[in-house]
């Protein structure tokens, strides 16, 4: 009897811990999380909490010591700059670890392995698309060649070493919050897994297009339709680069750029075979930026003044860390990425560098004819040429593993084939040609930056820079100012690559790249300054063809501005940063304003009022700017939407710049009749019915309380794993949006503000929506939200050595060699 | 007197094998503290679920107050659905207790049988 009361409490005690332990019955293992020794509650930092500490180790070189400041901002000092390295994994790992290998696993395409499928499979799919689009094979192919450097291997190792050094010392008290919550546990750090994190930069900045929606497009529309719904040269565009007298463009192409003799017939025909598929995962178009450079001639002081910010998607833990990096050779300061080496965006003693996206188009789709089902060869240049094949194997938690084949071609990986279909219709075999693929070592382009000293150097780091193609921006305490578009572009004739092109005929393949001296750049230009905001780097008299989808509002605003500016501050470039001037409402307001307010209802003339007196800027507070995009809106809906889903195939979206354009130049824009009536509406019936509907929206956004713009817009910062709301930081107040240079848009916009004045010992600005730690416990966590959303800036200490004592300084690290 | 003695027992011996073991170590603290010390089993069960409630309550509270509930609050939201760290810290001292406590009834439990076998 007594045993079996026995018997009895013990299975219940093993079976609530077998409960409490794991996720089979209960959402979450209570127990390990709760436990106060254990679980969340040790991810709980003190406020007052210490960051001191003394740290040996084997294998260092020399000293190495950390000062932190106030903001939890490090100052490394090391004597060796292979220490210096190796502190830098260390305190990326110790600040920031969960999201570094996250970001590597999601590179990789193993988010499955720690969140399962996800539903409807979205998770899975995912990662299919990047083992499909050959993510994996383009970081072992960039490891090839950087283990060819001695130097970049010494410091990847380095890097890694640091990472590896943290987590070998960490309890399971210690790990990151997320850990805990999905239940897994970080894996040793390598090199491999820095070349995943930049190839994700090379995905999110230069892995998007719309080819697959173009090609529909094509089908669709006739040549003169699509030319003038996707036009490619806006008439609000200032190039980069302009072609000036004393700064020319290249005469002509090094290759000959004669589209293939059949290209009539193949690639710009029309031939009704659209495709059903659309990417859902591709990267957010609006991963864009800012960047500018004033010479000393437009300064107060006299010296040049830098200025970035780079538009990403919003995420905390924030894709930056902020930290100074120095050794008896050099001192760099800047934004740094947790999972990889080196300043990304900063300034050293001499010069200050930064970062806009150059958007080419380095990623084509060619159709393969395979010789059969076996996929094991395929029709080229007419005869069957064998294919490689590589099997991606993806874990799925709670499941069986996949094995998933991708078949090789001469051009890349065949990502669309009968297993991942392009169509719901047919078979359409898809390769990739895709820039990314390419053997480089980019991250050298950093390194150099952090350690030049002058333009010769700059121009030496930048060339290592194959994709993600930049606007490098450049400025020296010296007086020179500069930006180059930098990249590995191929030399593409016009359209080439919009469209998938036929993978049986090598005159469609690139036919050679541009040679880097023919880049789009410029130095010490007459007019003081230099800019890009992702715009066309050229216009239509350069020699190559650079793709077609590109903004144009940012970087005319900035030019106008920059042109008539003069006395420049660092304060004037802060609160140009900070502009919320709409400059497409300007062009599009003349338009609007032919509205017949006759026909209107009360509520819509109301409306068509706060529209009229608006002063064209997306401030907090304005009705007139959620009036202006919602109005604008229904109307691209009105007059486009017709036509568009007549064709019941994605297609892209125009550019924000054609509507405007279209209208402007032509007030009876074919357009504009609704295809679905038999009726011929006018413009004038499209601007009183889109405002109607708009009015609909307006009215139910103001009964609940979301009129003002950043109400309506909705600024989020999310946490990485998007669905743990609780760790994100919603409703955030800020103006902004589309085209404006303070592109502050629903998740996505300005994820990194930076001015530096090139002074003697430099003086620099900056700040970023999130901060240090990136621990959702500790008060360091999102403590820049509220300052950055208000425009404020920090000032961007770049210490010295012997300011130790300084009052900043609240924390000291100790690196010592064991 | 030894319901007190069997409760900061308990609570001591949690802590310290805890700094080293998986969490689910306060049962078999509770289970040896239970074996050793002779209490009818209810009050065995009851010293050890008094000891990891305020055990886990007062450690849980202690570091969330250094921490101004940050951590909590965002915590609470998840598992609760709601912004309450404190009952977060009550519902931490609750299953401390309960693991605590049939960690203990079962040792008590266990002491009996074998006193059993003994006679």
């Amino acid at each position: 009897m007594r045993l079996i009361f026995l018997a009895g409490a013990a299975l219940f005690t093993i079976g609530l811990i077998y409960l409490l332990n794991g996720s089979q019955v209960l959402p979450a293992p209570l127990g390990k999380l709760l436990s106060p020794q254990h679980g969340v509650w040790q991810n709980a930092e003190a406020v007052d909490e210490s960051f001191d500490g003394d740290i040996s180790i084997r294998g260092l070189k020399g000293n190495t010591d950390v000062y932190i400041d106030e903001r939890l901002v490090p100052h490394v000092f090391a004597e060796q700059e292979d220490d210096l390295y190796f502190v830098q994994g260390y305190l990326h790992a110790k600040f920031r670890l969960w999201q570094m290998e996250f970001q590597t696993h999601a590179a990789a395409g193993r988010l499955s392995e720690i969140l399962g499928e996800g539903p409807d499979s979205r998770i899975l799919q995912y990662d299919r698309s990047m083992r499909r689009l050959g993510m994996v094979y383009a970081a072992e192919r960039s490891m090839e060649e950087m283990e060819k450097s001695p130097a970049s291997k010494a410091q990847y190792e380095a890097y890694s070493n640091g990472v590896n050094a943290y987590i070998d010392q960490m309890t399971e008290a210690e790990l990151p919050l997320e850990y805990k919550l999905l239940g897994y546990y970080p894996e040793k750090w390598t090199p491999f897994k820095t070349a995943l994190f930049l190839k994700y930069m090379s995905y999110d900045l230069a892995g998007r297009e719309d080819d697959l929606e173009f090609s529909n497009a094509r089908d669709n529309f006739s040549k003169a339709d699509f030319e003038s719904i996707f036009n490619i040269l806006s008439d609000s565009l200032k190039p980069v680069v302009p072609n000036t007298i004393e700064n020319p463009y290249p005469v002509k192409p090094v290759v000959d750029l004669a589209p293939p003799a059949n290209a009539d017939s193949l690639y710009y025909s029309f031939r009704n075979d659209s495709l059903t598929a659309s990417d859902p995962f591709k990267p957010a178009r609006e991963n864009g930026s800012n960047n500018w450079a004033v010479a000393g001639s437009k300064t107060k002081s006299g010296r040049p003044i830098l200025a970035n910010d780079p538009h990403l998607g919003l995420n905390l833990p924030s894709l930056w860390f902020e930290m100074q990096l120095t050794t008896p050779e050099f001192s760099a300061y800047g934004a740094s990425f947790p999972g990889s080496p080196n300043v990304i965006i900063g300034f050293n003693e001499h010069i200050a560098f930064g970062f806009t996206n150059a958007g080419r188009d380095v990623k084509d789709y060619y159709e393969i004819q395979f010789q059969d089902q076996g996929n094991n060869a395929y029709l080229y240049n007419g005869e069957w040429k064998p294919s490689t094949k590589r099997v991606e194997i993806i874990r799925i938690k709670g499941q069986s593993l996949l094995r998933d084949t991708v078949v090789y071609t001469h051009f890349g990986p065949v990502m669309y084939d009968h297993t991942f279909k392009a169509s719901e219709r047919e078979v359409r075999n898809l390769a990739v040609r895709w820039k990314a693929h390419d053997s480089s070592n980019d991250g050298l382009a950093f390194y150099g930056l952090n350690h030049a000293k002058n333009y010769e150097e700059y121009l030496a780091a930048i060339r290592n820079l194959g994709c993600p193609g930049q606007n490098c921006i450049f400025a020296s305490r010296s007086g020179d100012i500069g930006i180059w578009q930098q990249g590995e572009f191929p030399a593409k004739w016009r359209r080439q690559g919009d469209f998938i092109m036929p993978g049986t005929d090598s005159s469609y393949m690139w036919k050679a790249m541009i040679p880097q001296s023919e880049n789009p750049h410029m130095v010490n230009p007459p007019r003081g300054y230099v800019s890009s905001a992702n715009q066309l780097s050229t216009d239509s008299s350069y020699p190559y063809y650079t793709g077609n989808v590109f903004p144009v509002y940012r970087g005319y605003i900035i030019n106008r501005m920059l042109d008539s500016a003069s006395h420049i501050t660092p304060e004037d470039m802060m609160k140009m940063q900070c502009d919320n001037y709409n400059v497409k409402a300007e062009f599009a307001r003349e338009i609007l304003l032919r509205t017949n307010t006759n026909v209107l209802d009360e509520t819509a003339r109301k409306y068509f009022e706060t529209f009229r007196s608006w002063d064209l800027r997306n401030e907090i507070g304005s009705m007139g700017a959620t009036v202006f995009e919602l109005w604008w809106q229904q109307l691209q809906q009105l007059i486009w939407n017709d036509e568009f889903t007549l064709a019941g195939v994605p297609l892209p979206w125009p550019s924000e710049y054609a509507l405007v354009e279209s209208l402007k130049n032509d007030s009876a824009y074919k357009f504009t009749d609704d295809i679905n009536t038999p009726a011929k509406e006018s413009l004038e019936d499209m601007l009183a019915l889109s405002l109607k509907k708009a009015s609909d929206s307006l009215s139910r956004l103001e009964r609940e309380g979301r009129g003002q713009w950043e109400k309506a817009k909705d600024t989020r910062i999310t946490h990485l794993l998007k669905v743990i709301d609780p760790l994100s930081r919603l409703h955030v107040r800020v103006g902004g949006g589309k085209g404006i240079i303070n592109a502050t848009n629903r998740d996505n916009g300005p994820s990194w503000r930076m001015v530096v004045h090139m002074t003697d010992g430099i003086e620099a600005y900056g700040i970023y929506p999130g901060g240090q730690s990136g621990n959702p416990g500790s008060r360091y966590y999102d403590n820049f939200i509220d300052d950055w959303a208000g425009g404020k800036y920090y000032e961007l200490w770049m210490m010295k050595k012997e300011e130790n004592k300084d009052k900043r300084i609240r924390w000291t690290m100790r690196f010592r060699a064991a | 007197m030894k319901f007190l003695i069997s409760l900061l027992l308990t609570a001591l011996l949690s802590f310290a094998l805890s700094l080293f073991l998986p969490w689910w170590i306060i049962a078999v603290a509770a289970f040896i503290v239970a074996v050793f010390i002779c209490q009818h089993p209810g009050k065995a069960f009851l010293a050890a679920f008094l000891s990891l409630f305020l055990f886990w309550t007062i450690m849980a509270w202690s570091i969330s107050s250094a921490n101004e509930d940050i951590l909590a609050s965002k915590v609470s939201m998840v598992i609760l659905k709601q912004d309450n760290p404190f009952l977060l810290i009550l519902l931490t001292g609750l299953i401390g207790a309960l693991v605590g406590g049939l960690g203990a009834l079962t040792g008590s439990l266990a002491r009996w049988a074998m006193n059993n076998q003994r006679q």
